[in-house]
C-alpha cells in the first residue's frame, strides 16, 4: 500500500500535481475570502446606512437580493451556473483557479456581509454619535471608529468563515480546476490504491485548518491586548 | 435671481418673526433658535412644537421629569436627532436643510453624553486630536485641490484674467503638531496629562467624562450641549464632572444642560427650562423657578426631587 503511494507521489511526480493543488486551494480560499470581505463590508454598510436616504434605501434592497441568492443555493450550483452559464454569456475567459476565485469570492460576500452587519450593530451607537457630533461625516466616523473596534469583534466569526471557504474549496474540481483533492483523487485512481491517499487528503485539509485557527488566535489576542494597554 | 425675490418678499412680511425673515431684515438672531419643533417617534409625541431661542453667553439648564423629552431636545439642537417638523437655527443657518453642510455647523457645537462615548479603539490623546486633526488636513487638502485647478485653468487664461491662488498657511505637520499642543494642554488643565496614552476601559467614569468635555472643547465650539452628563456616574465623581462644567460656565460659555442635578442647575444656570410631556411648561431664572414655581406639574416635580 505505502510502496504505491510511495510510487505514485514521488516516481511519477504526484508531488507535483499536488502541490499545484495546495497552492489552487489557498488562492481560492484567501483571495475568494478577501474579495468577500470587501464585497460584504460594502453590502454591510449600505445596509446599516439604508434608512438615511431614498438612493441608500435602493442600494440595501439590491445587497438583500445578493445576499438572499448566494445564501440560498449551494455552492456547487453557483460554480456550475457560473462556469457554464454567466461565463460564457458575458464572453469571460479567464483560467479555471480564478473562476472558482470570483463564485468563492461573490458567496462569501453573502456570509461576510450578515458577519459584517452584525459586527457594525454591536459597536453602540454612541461611539458613531460622537463622531458626527465633532463634525466629522458618517464615512470617516465609519472608518476611523466603527470598523476598528467592528472587526475586533468579527475576528473569531470570520475565522470561521475563513475555516468554513477552505474545505468548501474541495468542490472547485467540479468546474475543472485542480485543486487538493483534485490532486488527491488523482493519486488514488492512478492504481485504485485509494485507502492513503484519501487519508493524506482529510490530513493536509485538518493541519491547514489547525494552522488557519493558531492565525486567528494569535491576531485575536494582539488586537485585545491593544485596548487594556495602560 | 429667486433667491433675491424671495429674500425681499419675506423683508416685506414685516411681521413675520420666523429667522430667514428676520436675518433678511438685519434684525437680530439668536445663536439657537427653535422654531416649532416638533418631534414623534411613530405615534409618540415626544417633542410638541417647541419654540425656543438661546442667546450666546447663556447657561440654560433643562429639568424635568424622565420621558418628558429634554434629551430629545437637545439632541435636536445639533440634529443628531432630525425633527419631524420645525427647523433648528445655529447662527442663522437651518440645520435641518439638507443643503446645509452639517458637519460645518456641528465642528462649532460640541456634546457631551451620558455614556461619555470616548472612542475605545483609540487612546486619549487620539481621542481629542482626532477631528481637529482630520478636519484640518481635510481642508487644506481643499485649498490645495482648489489651487491645483486654478493653476490648470490659469494656463488658459491671459494676464489679467488669471485668479491668484489661495493661501496655503499651514502644512500636516504643524496641523498635527498645533492639536496635541492644544490637547495636552487641555489635559493638563483637567490634571490628567499622565493619561494621554492611556486607553478609555482603563480611566474611571469621571476621567472619562472630563476627558469627553475635553475632546468637545479641543474644536473651539461656540456652544457646549450636555446630555445628564453625570448621571452614569458614581456619586464620588459627580464633583469632578459638575466642578469643571461650572469653570467652563464662568469662562462664558454658552451652554446647554440637560440634568437631573438641581443644586447645580440652581447656582450655574442663568435661565432653567421645565419641560414635561414634551412641551416646556415653565421657564425663567433659577430663583424663579426653585423659589416660586407657579405650575402645577413642575410644584409636583420639585416637590419630589428636592
Amino acid at each position: 500500500m505505502w510502496e504505491s503511494f510511495y510510487e505514485q507521489f514521488i516516481v511519477y511526480d504526484g508531488y507535483k500535481l499536488v502541490l499545484q493543488g495546495l497552492m489552487n486551494t489557498m488562492i481560492i480560499a484567501l483571495v475568494g475570502l478577501v474579495i468577500g470581505i470587501v464585497i460584504g463590508t460594502i453590502v454591510a454598510v449600505i445596509h446599516v446606512a439604508g434608512t438615511r436616504s431614498r438612493v441608500a434605501r435602493v442600494f440595501a434592497y439590491i445587497g438583500d437580493l445578493y445576499t438572499t441568492i448566494f445564501r440560498g443555493t449551494p455552492i456547487v450550483v453557483q460554480l456550475l451556473v457560473f462556469h457554464f452559464v454567466i461565463f460564457p454569456l458575458i464572453r469571460l475567459n479567464i483560467p479555471g483557479v480564478w473562476e472558482s476565485v470570483l463564485v468563492f469570492g461573490l458567496n462569501s460576500g453573502a456570509y461576510v456581509a450578515e458577519i459584517m452587519r452584525g459586527g457594525i450593530l454591536s459597536v453602540e451607537v454612541g461611539q458613531l454619535e460622537a463622531g458626527r457630533t465633532l463634525g466629522l461625516s458618517f464615512t470617516t466616523t465609519m472608518l476611523k471608529v466603527v470598523f476598528p473596534q467592528a472587526i475586533k469583534n468579527v475576528i473569531p466569526t470570520l475565522g470561521n468563515e475563513l475555516i468554513a471557504i477552505t474545505k468548501d474549496t474541495s468542490v472547485a474540481g467540479y468546474v475543472g480546476t485542480t485543486d487538493l483533492t483534485v490532486a488527491f483523487r488523482a493519486l488514488a485512481s492512478n492504481d485504485y490504491q485509494i485507502i492513503i491517499p484519501y487519508l493524506m487528503l482529510a490530513l493536509v485539509y485538518l493541519v491547514i485548518v489547525i494552522i488557519f485557527t493558531v492565525i486567528i488566535r494569535i491576531v485575536e489576542r494582539r488586537l485585545r491586548k491593544s485596548e487594556r494597554r495602560s | 435671481m429667486k433667491e433675491e425675490v424671495k429674500t425681499q418678499d419675506l423683508a416685506e412680511q414685516e411681521n413675520d418673526n420666523s429667522v430667514p425673515a428676520r436675518l433678511a431684515r438685519g434684525e437680530h438672531v439668536a445663536l439657537i433658535e427653535a422654531e416649532h419643533l416638533t418631534k414623534k417617534f411613530g405615534d409618540l409625541v415626544v417633542l410638541d412644537d417647541i419654540s425656543e431661542k438661546i442667546e450666546e453667553g447663556e447657561k440654560v439648564a433643562i429639568i424635568g421629569p424622565s420621558g418628558s423629552g429634554k434629551s430629545t431636545f437637545l439632541r435636536c439642537l445639533n440634529v443628531l436627532e432630525d425633527p419631524t417638523s420645525g427647523a433648528v437655527y445655529f447662527e442663522g443657518a437651518n440645520l435641518c436643510d439638507l443643503k446645509v453642510d452639517i458637519n460645518l455647523h456641528r465642528r462649532r457645537m460640541g456634546m457631551v453624553f451620558q455614556q461619555f462615548n470616548l472612542f475605545n479603539n483609540m487612546n486619549v490623546l487620539k481621542n481629542i486630536t482626532l477631528a481637529p486633526v482630520h478636519i484640518g488636513l481635510q481642508d487644506l487638502r481643499k485649498i490645495k485641490r482648489k489651487n491645483f485647478f486654478r493653476k490648470i485653468a490659469n494656463l488658459f487664461r491671459k494676464g489679467d484674467k488669471k485668479q491668484p491662488l489661495l493661501p496655503v498657511e499651514t502644512t500636516a505637520k504643524q496641523i498635527k503638531e498645533s492639536a496635541k499642543e492644544n490637547a495636552m494642554r487641555l489635559l493638563n488643565r483637567i490634571g490628567l496629562a499622565d493619561k494621554a496614552s492611556a486607553y478609555p476601559s482603563t480611566l474611571s467614569g469621571g476621567q472619562r467624562q472630563r476627558i469627553a468635555i475635553v475632546r468637545a472643547l479641543a474644536m473651539n465650539p461656540k456652544v457646549m450641549l450636555f446630555d445628564e452628563p453625570t448621571s452614569a456616574l458614581d456619586p464620588e465623581m459627580v464633583g469632578e464632572v459638575l466642578a469643571l462644567i461650572k469653570e467652563l460656565a464662568d469662562e462664558g460659555m454658552t451652554m446647554v444642560i440637560v440634568t437631573h442635578e438641581m443644586g447645580f442647575a440652581r447656582e450655574v444656570a442663568t435661565r432653567v427650562l421645565f419641560m414635561d410631556g414634551g412641551k416646556i411648561q415653565e421657564q425663567g431664572a433659577p430663583e424663579q423657578i426653585f423659589g416660586s414655581p407657579t405650575n402645577d406639574r413642575l410644584k409636583d416635580f420639585l416637590s419630589k426631587v428636592l
